[in-house]
């Protein structure tokens, strides 16, 4: 039974392997450098802000039927070091424990976007899946009402991403500033 | 007839399965050398064979590859990534160029999600329309491949190389979101859900409007978390909770419990390591030592948004 399932399922698989040969040549060819020099001519760009823009790209284009990014398309070559770079222009050199926070943080925005964007498309698989579970039960329920009540959760998520971003900066900051305190006391 | 099949896509997946399988067998002093080499090879046949081979042959490959990972015989080899002073010095060079390979990835799924399903010549169809939004990924990426040799002017060869070096990263947790969607699709056949549906109805006050709401978005989370995926869950859960207390008991509006429902069990999917893809993958993507980083930077954002779903829920569903 495992090796019929496995089968499957290997369509989790697939986008990854096909991408990381582009993103392993690219990320060669200084695709994160760049990235990199982009942002820190932005002076308004802050590791917060820069992933919070990204999920609301994610969320808006999936809610209309478009889906772009991902986890290996979008987070390790684009948006996480551009997140770096931006915390990096402001406080100067990173701890680890503030890399990693980043970095997470990165793909929370990426899950919390797709997540709570998809559902707004009518022609997504958790709607069909949703009517599709309806008519075996003999009820017809519309695809649109579905999509229009998983609306006010998209805005609720997208909100507590933007405080959980806010945070991240504000903990990023106190984190460079004890660090120049602690510099500047030897 | 279909030219471009969703297999076709998966022996291509396999063939570089292969590819990358030769080079750590070629690799001398890669320090698990064979037991690698096997694992990737393996991982290859399962992709190519999975219609040609008998199911149960397919399980065997899968608990070797399982035993592999296990035993630690799966292990990156020696990466020589570039430097960053060469790598500073081709951003300078390609400046913005290099942005659009990478740009091409997401423009050509999205065109041939769109166009590629419509083609046909009578009954030969260009695409499998069932799967074209998987096809046209793929065909994105080898697109995106295409353009970013011509950018970088690199080989094939180079190619390969990074998108080994990249994969060796993730190493065997690659296979882990199919491991545990098979579970999950275990547990599913089991009748798991069924009983745990069962006790909550049993052991809840759902005769109370605002508890049936609660249990169900609580057992959406939950069977969620146990399950690494929330439509395995919605069936199951809104089968023995949302539909019998909910919509007919307390006369709830359903498209609202659906709709809220399934976003509850996504709360749960942000919680847990059995949603492997988009938990574990990602911390292996992004060179975490803590595998559960990403979870835990979700938890917060998973509980805030789970509680303003139940308190939605119980306002607007036997409001409309």
């Amino acid at each position: 039974m495992i090796g019929k399932y496995f089968s499957d399922n290997r369509a989790m698989t697939l986008p990854i392997v096909l991408m990381l040969p582009v993103v392993g040549l690219l990320e060669r060819y200084g695709l994160k450098e760049r990235a990199e020099v982009l942002i820190r001519r932005s002076k308004a760009a802050t590791a917060g802000r820069v992933i919070l823009l990204y999920t609301a790209v994610r969320q808006i284009s999936i809610s209309l039927g478009v889906s772009i990014g991902g986890h290996a398309g979008a987070v390790r070559p684009l948006v996480a070091p551009m997140a770096e770079a931006a915390a990096r222009g402001r406080g100067g050199e990173l701890s680890a424990a503030s890399v990693v926070q980043i970095r997470a943080h990165a793909a929370a925005g990426e899950n919390i976007g797709n997540f709570f964007g998809e559902d707004i498309f009518i022609a997504v698989g958790a709607i069909l899946l949703m009517k599709g579970f309806f008519e075996a039960q003999g009820m017809n329920v519309s695809v649109w009402a579905m999509a229009l009540w998983s609306i006010p959760t998209a805005f609720i998520a997208f909100a507590a991403m933007w405080w959980r971003c806010r945070l991240l900066d504000r903990r990023i900051e106190r984190a460079a500033a004890d660090e120049q305190k602690t510099g500047g006391a030897q | 007839m279909k030219i471009i099949t969703v297999e076709s896509c998966y022996a291509v997946v396999g063939l570089y399965l292969f590819v990358l399988a030769g080079r750590i067998a070629a690799e001398r002093q890669h320090p698990r050398r064979w037991g690698s080499a096997l694992f990737w090879a393996l991982l290859g046949v399962t992709f190519i064979g999975a219609n040609v081979l008998p199911p149960t042959l397919v399980g065997y490959l899968v608990v070797v590859m399982v035993v592999l990972a296990a035993t630690g015989q799966v292990a990156r080899g020696a990466s020589q990534e570039a430097s960053r002073e060469e790598r500073v010095g081709h951003a300078e060079r390609l400046k913005n160029r290099i942005f659009w390979p990478a740009l091409l990835i997401p423009a050509t799924a999205v065109v041939g999600t769109l166009v590629l399903g419509e083609l046909h010549l009578g009954d030969v169809w260009l695409v499998e329309p069932k799967h074209v939004t998987l096809i046209a990924l793929s065909l994105g990426a080898m697109l995106a491949l295409i353009a970013a040799m011509r950018t970088t002017g690199a080989s094939v060869g180079a190619a390969s190389r990074e998108g080994s070096r990249l994969l060796q990263t993730l190493g065997w947790s690659l296979i882990l979101p199919q491991m545990l969607a098979a579970l999950g699709g275990i547990f599913a056949k089991a009748g798991v859900g069924e009983v745990v549906a069962g006790l909550v109805a049993q052991a809840v006050p759902t005769g109370v409007p605002w508890v049936a709401v609660v249990a169900y978005c609580g057992g959406m989370a939950l069977f969620t978390m146990v399950m690494g995926n929330a439509f395995a869950a919605f069936a199951v859960i809104t089968g023995g909770i949302g539909l019998p207390f909910i919509v007919i008991l307390h006369g709830g509006n359903p498209a609202i419990m659906a709709a809220i429902g399934m976003l509850s069990g996504y709360c749960g999917t942000l919680l847990t390591p059995m949603a492997a893809n988009f938990n574990l993958v990602p911390a292996m993507l992004l060179e975490l030592d803590d595998k559960h980083a990403v979870i835990k930077a979700q938890v917060p954002l998973a509980l805030v948004i789970f509680a303003a779903n139940v308190i939605l829920m119980m306002v607007l569903v036997y409001r409309f």
